[in-house]
């Protein structure tokens, strides 16, 4: 069994810095999702674990070895990418068998572990298939089989399940996570999707422009961000960002929107008492689609905040409907029961769980 | 490949005169290009005294081999009456290996400028290039020089190498952007797998090109086979390539001129080649078709 250790990981490409500066402890049997927008570097970082490029200065460990100048093929890794590279000239068997095939393990051995790994991924009955001649879906499971055939220490995935269509990225999302359960193995694995994130990771590490943002268990990310980016970024409809002033009205509150149709929402004592004496300061107000819904409609509790708006548009999406709404110029969004939804042009009275919003600095995007 | 048949297309008189101009257009060309080589064979096959009496066009009156026979074994190149067969036989011996080689070393520079990326890669990938745009012509007094110093002058293997030289500008072009085209993490995952340079090589990226060798080595055959100037440069005599020789048979001149041994001996120096693209082009379109090179 092996974590994986990173301190003060840099990659250049030329003059540019690609990864700047990463220190990651991950303990073994961990499922760890690195996501980020599309060229923050999650995937180098991924091939930097993986001996796929090489390291510009700093050190990775994995177990208590260190790997920096080992090459992929004795790190004990094994990985799946998103195009799953397959062999496409050699069968189904031969795919999942190479990789034993040139570490020279005994014909009985490959045989064993081919028929264990093939039944566990349901695909013994395309073994003498060539990969040309499977779906998308079969592809992707054949790409996992010669992963796990090896019984590695550490699993990697590069967007395993981003050319799959969305009913089949779910199932295989399921499978994937039984699968970790079972074998219990180290896993790091890359994704730009959010709720893919969330599902599988026993912690996240979000990711930007080089940089980890931060790094903590999937709750923890949602519900407690460090800044504006892992705010935006998690979460599906995203948070509401919406632009005002601290301003002192009897508690502290956030002034938002302008004239006639400005809010006041008040801050619970939590977020106020960090901030208390620093009115007239620009912040950022967010607040979860689903922390806003229509009044009366949840159990009462503390911190609710009620006010009215006109509804821009509504959006069923069948479990619920999204509200959009303007403050100051701004969209936000609500989410609502389907029952509870009105049409566009409607005077709708929302109501707000203050106690979950989260407050950050307008200029730094920290949270406050 | 994309169904057409199916596509609507305008009906009406106009059309149907445009088709019919089109096409008498194409049976045109096509009379063109195959006269000369009906006006060969049939020559090929007529007895000398029937050129005489007949004309050009006029298919043969009886089939007659002889003038194969002659030009196979008994036509004079120069002084020696042995026919084309030992330059033949001395082309086969040379076309083969050059051919295999400057295709192997094509493919495996390919598959290292593209997929391990050698500092500079770029730079020797424009050297080789410009390997394919040189006049034979210039280098041929350097070549003669060096064949002369490894000893290899005036023979079969000394033909091999210079063509085996000149030959790899265009392997590794064609290679190389053959494997372009495939995917770096198959190399990778290959890597992860445990397979090292030339494990990768010959496991993997070799069984997947086979498009690219056959489109290669029809290529280089006909190239090599057909060459005259390099032929003629860096052989002496008796190891003569055939193409050489069946200049030598047009030219020697005892009395009349034969032309059905000519043309039997022309045909002759030219079916190889036809004989490649026969069976190359088979293969090649299956490579294609059963290719399904994405992983």
């Amino acid at each position: 069994m092996a974590g994986i250790t990173l301190k003060g990981v840099r990659k250049n490409f030329g003059a540019t810095e690609e990864i700047k500066g990463i220190d990651l402890e991950i303990t073994e049997g961990e499922f760890v999702v690195l996501v980020g927008p599309s060229g923050c570097g999650k995937s180098t970082l991924l091939n930097l674990i993986a001996g796929l490029e090489t390291i510009s200065t700093g050190e990775i460990r994995i177990g208590d070895r260190r790997v920096n100048d080992i090459p992929p093929r004795d790190r004990d890794i094994a990985m799946v990418i998103q195009s799953y590279a397959l062999y496409p000239t050699k069968t189904v068997r031969d795919n999942i068998t190479f990789g034993m095939e040139t570490r020279r393990v005994p014909k009985a051995a490959q045989a064993a572990a081919l028929a264990e790994f093939a039944g566990l991924l349901q695909i013994d009955h395309l073994l003498d298939r060539k990969p040309g001649q499977l779906s998308g879906g079969q592809r992707q499971r054949v790409a996992m089989g010669r992963a796990l055939v090896r019984k590695p220490e550490v699993f990697l995935f590069d967007e395993p399940l981003s050319n799959l269509d969305a009913k089949l990225r779910i199932e295989m999302r399921t499978e994937i996570k039984k699968l970790h359960r079972r074998l219990g193995k180290t896993v790091v694995y890359v994704t730009h999707d959010q709720i893919e994130a969330m599902t599988l990771a026993s912690r996240i590490a979000v990711m930007d422009e080089g940089q980890i943002r931060q790094f903590a268990d999937p709750a923890t990310v949602y519900e407690d961000p460090v800044d504006l980016f892992v705010a935006g970024f998690m979460g599906s409809p995203p948070m509401n960002m919406l632009g005002g002033y601290l301003v002192r009205d009897g508690g502290m509150a956030v002034l938002c929107g302008e004239g006639a149709t400005q809010i006041r929402f008040p801050l619970p004592n939590r977020i106020a008492g960090r901030v208390a004496g620093s009115e007239g300061r620009a912040v950022v107000l967010g607040l979860r689609p689903e922390t806003i819904f229509a009044a009366g409609t949840e159990l009462p509790g503390p911190d609710r905040f009620v006010f009215e708006r006109p509804v821009v548009v509504d959006e069923p999406t069948g479990p619920d409907t999204m509200i959009v709404f303007e403050i100051g110029g701004q969209d936000l969004i609500a989410r609502v029961r389907p029952k509870d939804a009105r049409p566009g042009g409607s005077t709708f009275r929302f109501e707000v769980e203050m106690d979950r919003a989260k407050l950050f600095d307008a200029k730094t995007g920290q949270r406050l | 490949m994309k169904q057409v048949s199916g596509i609507v297309r305008p009906k009406g008189w106009a059309r149907t005169l445009q088709r019919v101009l089109l096409f008498a257009v194409l049976g045109l060309f096509c009379v063109y290009y195959l006269v000369p080589l009906f006006v060969m064979v049939s020559t090929s096959l007529k007895s000398l005294a029937e050129i005489r009496e007949g004309t050009l066009l006029a298919p043969p009156r009886a089939i007659n081999t002889e003038a194969w026979a002659k030009a196979w074994r008994s036509a004079c190149v120069g002084v020696r009456c042995n026919g084309l067969q030992p330059y033949f036989v001395n082309s086969v011996l040379m076309v083969v290996p050059a051919v295999l080689i400057s295709t192997f070393l094509g493919a495996l520079n390919g598959y290292a400028l593209t997929k391990w990326r050698v500092r500079g890669a770029d730079t020797i990938f424009a050297l080789m290039l410009f390997g394919a745009f040189i006049p034979f012509q210039v280098i041929l007094l350097p070549m003669a020089r060096t064949l002369g110093e490894l000893g290899l002058a005036g023979t079969i293997p000394g033909l091999v190498f210079v063509h085996t030289i000149y030959g790899l500008a265009f392997t590794t072009l064609f290679f190389r952007n053959f494997f372009i085209g495939v995917s770096n993490g198959i190399v990778q995952a290959a890597q992860i797998d445990g397979a090292g340079f030339f494990g990768i090589f010959f496991r993997i990226v070799l069984p997947m090109s086979i498009p690219a060798i056959v489109v290669t080595v029809i290529w280089q055959f006909t190239q090599i086979w057909n060459d005259f100037l390099f032929g003629i440069a860096f052989t002496v005599g008796e190891s003569n390539p055939v193409t050489v020789a069946l200049n030598n048979v047009v030219n020697t001149s005892t009395g009349v001129k034969e032309y059905n041994v000519d043309m039997a001996a022309a045909i002759i120096a030219a079916l190889p080649t036809l004989a490649v693209y026969v069976v190359a082009g088979a293969w090649f379109v299956r490579g294609l078709s059963a290719g399904a090179v994405k992983g």
